[in-house]
């Protein structure tokens, strides 16, 4: 394997295991603080078993995500050193606000898991809803960072030379918003469907009924409201890049020719050959329409870039449609919760309605992944978009690709251990928080 | 500003050496310790560490942080020429935290817990082993940017006896620092005298590591030993250092918590300051004498004043609510 394409798909899988981790530590902690909330309130020792229940899981992937963090930290140098050179300067400033986030995050999340009965209980409390919030600013932040590679702002280029550096306005660039908007939409429908997925599988089994159906509850409103605002978020990213990044846009969908009115393609396989999409279904004029709000506009198709400056068209557009087509089941999904919350409640313990939602446990990750690999496969052949081009920007060491294996080694063992700990733990929530009966021993703390 | 950012960045390297080193020295005092101690050393680690682990790694995340924003040229060079022990540490990182934490949070105790412990134990070696290595590397004067083989430019600069010796003296001050902070946390007797019996071997390895690296930096070439001695100023640092040894030994017999504590952190501090001071402002001596400084490899101007400020403020925000969360758990403890 070429050194590039080793260090591209070393970043690439770095990347997509991070993500999830860091989505869990982002949204997990208001799923949690709710149920505590609940407990304080009511007295319900339901809601308490399920906060320490999601806690323990908590812990669990939250250090995963610290040590998969911490290696892309050293990653970026590793990998892509000459980009680190110029962009560590302009771009650090999220980095160096998201360390104190992280360590905010850290300190919350100690007195939070190890502080039961220790604390007065609404210090306790608020501990967690710290860990969620610095989370979320910490996603925002990094997000903001990688909204620079795709709109670079801040700083001037001359003679090949980065000068007159302005971090802040580095960060404020034209992506940041659009960015960070979606993708925290985006943790709070993929952990709110794969979270009341696993909750509807025990529920299917039988098993501590009230137990999951309070966590079912609680996961799937905040899944599901996120997912009903998702398509309106993608849609002004859609915008967004349709201005800024027109090839990404062509790539996205598949728009081979520069055309007015062009139409939007459902599906297809795009071949690069021959500049033409099999199997797709046109919607004519609705490309120009989600571009530029209007059915007759001019859309850049990829004639108008130069051929060193394409994106790979396939991988784009699939992973494009990939995450459209979940997003709207998603959507689907929700609007039948909501629905059945208020006018037919009986729908809820049928056995269609939970497989329902045991089969969406994964296509908010699958979204997710999806809609990572149209942002940073569409930008290429740039790491700097505009500026400085991936290949540039590659360490000199030779032998990336053993350092790829050991990740993808090392990956993939944690992933098996992680899903085995918390298959383990799932399993032991009958025995540690049988309903009614021990009700004692669930009250002492660990 | 500049100076700002120095500051943090010395702060936070000392602070991971001593909560990371004491975090990672829990592995190599458990290594050492007898089989049928070790469950009961296991729950003093974890409940004394637990609550704190998370926030000592972060130290580490940001010294690479105040690298790459504020001075480029070190972390590239680091990055591309220490890439192999990099990874390694990186290796350790990752099997040392998530073993500590699975193997807590493992709803079934089982065969498992063996796995997990050897790869907490054999992590907690390499992690601060490799660590040591890439800082002897930084000093070593073995990083030639214009090297042409593979050799030379991947292997050479950290594979030579002073950074393995750094290594190796890393390692011992781990462990030391965490024997001499689990001792003080210790309620069982015969754990205690265990832990004061390491203290005091890991003590004495670090004496012995210690005289190890003079010893290399003599075959390798680097003046350190002489220098250091030469210059009024780290000498009376070192011998501060070597004086408290001393004191160190009568209180570890006396059983006094918070001095031996003191002491230690005393120790490792001051050996850090004396090679820290007779290096500043060069951060990275590379072969052919260009060396990298904190003043010519940083990025001056906005980037360098944000990057105080983002600290400053993040300072402002971190360093008392993590005083207060050592301190809560310390009381919570000392109250059971
Ligand atoms: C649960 C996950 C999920 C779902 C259901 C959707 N997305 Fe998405 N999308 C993401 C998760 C995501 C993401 C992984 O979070 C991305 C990658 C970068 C980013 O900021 O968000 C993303 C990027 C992304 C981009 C590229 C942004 C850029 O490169 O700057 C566009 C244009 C859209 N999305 C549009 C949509 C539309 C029109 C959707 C309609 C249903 C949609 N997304 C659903
Ligand atoms: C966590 C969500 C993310 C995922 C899943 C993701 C995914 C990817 C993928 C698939 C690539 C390879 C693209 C290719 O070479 O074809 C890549 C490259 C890269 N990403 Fe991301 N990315 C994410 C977020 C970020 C963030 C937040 C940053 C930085 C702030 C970043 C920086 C990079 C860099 C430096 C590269 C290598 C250069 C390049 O290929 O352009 N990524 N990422
Ligand atoms: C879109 C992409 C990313 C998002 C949304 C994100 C978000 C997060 C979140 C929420 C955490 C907290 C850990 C947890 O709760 O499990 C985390 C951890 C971490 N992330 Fe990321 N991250 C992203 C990409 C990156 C990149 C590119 C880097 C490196 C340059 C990075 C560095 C870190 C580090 C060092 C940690 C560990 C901090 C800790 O110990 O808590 N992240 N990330």
């Amino acid at each position: 394997m070429e050194d590039l394409l080793a260090a591209r798909s070393q970043m690439a899988l770095s990347l997509g295991f991070h993500i999830i981790f860091a989505c869990i530590g982002m949204v997990m902690p208001f799923f949690m603080a709710t149920s505590h909330y609940k407990y304080l309130k009511t007295g319900d020792l339901h809601q308490k078993n399920l906060t320490k229940a999601w806690s323990k899981g908590v812990a669990i992937f939250f250090v995963t995500g610290a040590v998969s963090g911490t290696m892309l930290s050293f990653e970026l140098g590793l990998l892509w050193p000459e980009f680190m050179e110029h962009a560590g300067p302009i771009f650090g400033m999220p980095f160096s606000l998201e360390g104190t986030a992280f360590f905010i995050e850290a300190i919350a999340l100690g007195f939070f898991l190890y502080g039961w009965d220790k604390f007065n209980k609404w210090f306790h409390w608020f501990t967690g809803i710290v860990v969620g919030v610095s989370g979320l600013a910490s996603g925002i932040l990094v997000v903001a960072a990688n909204a620079w590679m795709n709109s670079p702002a801040g700083f001037d280029y001359v003679d090949g030379k980065y000068i007159n550096i302005d971090p802040v306005a580095a960060m404020f660039n034209d992506a940041w918003f659009t960015q960070s908007l979606h993708m925290t939409l985006a943790a709070f429908a993929a952990i709110g469907f794969a979270v009341a997925g696993i909750h509807a599988l025990m529920l299917l089994k039988n098993k501590n009924k009230q137990f999951h159906w309070k966590a079912f509850k609680i996961a799937i409103v905040y899944g599901g409201i996120a997912a009903l605002l998702q398509p309106l978020s993608g849609d002004l990213s859609a915008k967004d890049i349709a201005e800024r990044q027109p090839a990404k846009l062509a790539a996205m969908e598949a728009h081979f020719e520069t055309s007015k009115s062009a139409p939007l393609l459902i599906g297809g396989l795009p071949n690069e050959d021959t500049k033409e999409v099999d199997y797709a279904i046109k919607i004519p004029g609705a490309l120009s329409f989600l571009a530029h709000g209007d059915f007759e506009a001019e859309v850049i198709g990829l004639d108008q870039i130069p051929e060193e400056d394409q994106p790979p068209v396939l991988i784009t557009h699939i992973a494009f449609q990939v995450m459209v087509g979940l997003g709207m089941i998603m959507m689907a999904l929700s609007l039948l919760y909501f629905f059945s919350h208020w006018k037919n409640k009986n729908w809820q313990t049928k056995r269609w309605y939970l497989w329902l939602f045991v089969l969406a446990t994964p296509l908010g990750f699958i979204a997710l992944e999806a809609g990572w690999t149209v942002t940073e496969v569409g930008r290429q052949p740039w790491i700097i978009n505009g500026f400085m081009r991936t290949k540039d920007a590659v360490t000199p060491m030779p032998g990336i690709f053993y350092s790829f294996l050991i990740f993808t080694a090392v990956y993939v063992s944690l992933s098996f251990i992680v899903t085995f700990l918390l298959y383990r733990q799932i399993k032991a929530v009958p025995t540690t928080y049988e309903e009614g009966k021990d009700q004692k021993k669930a009250l002492t703390p660990q | 500003m500049l100076y700002v950012v120095i500051i943090f960045l010395c702060l936070a390297i000392l602070l991971y050496l001593l909560l990371g080193g004491a975090d990672f020295g829990a592995g190599i005092v458990e290594l050492i310790t007898p089989v049928k101690l070790r469950e009961k050393m296991r729950t003093i680690a974890y409940e004394t560490i637990g609550p704190i682990w998370e926030a000592n790694h972060m130290w580490l995340i940001i010294t690479i942080v105040i690298l790459f924003v504020g001075f480029p040229t070190i972390y590239t060079v680091l990055s591309v020429h220490l890439h192999i022990p990099l990874l390694l540490m990186l290796l350790g990182i990752i099997g040392r935290g998530t073993a500590f934490i699975f193997r807590h949070y493992d709803a079934v105790k089982d065969d498992m817990q063996r796995i997990y412990n050897i790869i907490f134990t054999y992590s907690s070696f390499i992690t601060p082993l490799f660590l040591g290595i890439i800082a002897g590397s930084m000093i070593a004067g073995e990083i030639d940017t214009n090297a042409t083989t593979f050799y030379s430019g991947y292997i050479q600069p950290w594979f030579n006896y002073f950074p393995i010796s750094v290594g190796l003296f890393t390692v011992s001050i781990c462990g030391f620092l965490a024997a001499v902070f689990l001792m003080g946390e210790a309620a069982d007797k015969e754990i205690k005298a265990a832990f004061t019996r390491q203290a005091k071997v890991l003590n004495i390895a670090t004496v012995i590591a210690g005289g190890i690296v003079f010893l290399a930096a003599e075959i390798e070439g680097i003046s350190l030993m002489r220098e250091l001695v030469t210059n009024p100023f780290t000498l009376v640092i070192l011998l501060l250092a070597t004086a408290s040894l001393v004191l160190l030994w009568y209180f570890l017999g006396k059983n006094k918590k918070v001095l031996t504590r003191l002491i230690a952190g005393f120790q490792i501090s001051m050996i850090l300051f004396a090679v820290g001071l007779h290096y500043f402002p060069d951060f990275i001596i590379l072969k052919g004498g260009n060396n990298l400084s904190l003043y010519n490899s940083a990025a001056m101007g906005k980037p360098i004043i944000t990057l105080g400020w983002a600290l400053l403020i993040g300072g402002v925000f971190i360093i008392p609510s993590l005083v207060y969360l050592i301190y809560s758990f310390q009381r919570n403890r000392s109250v059971s």
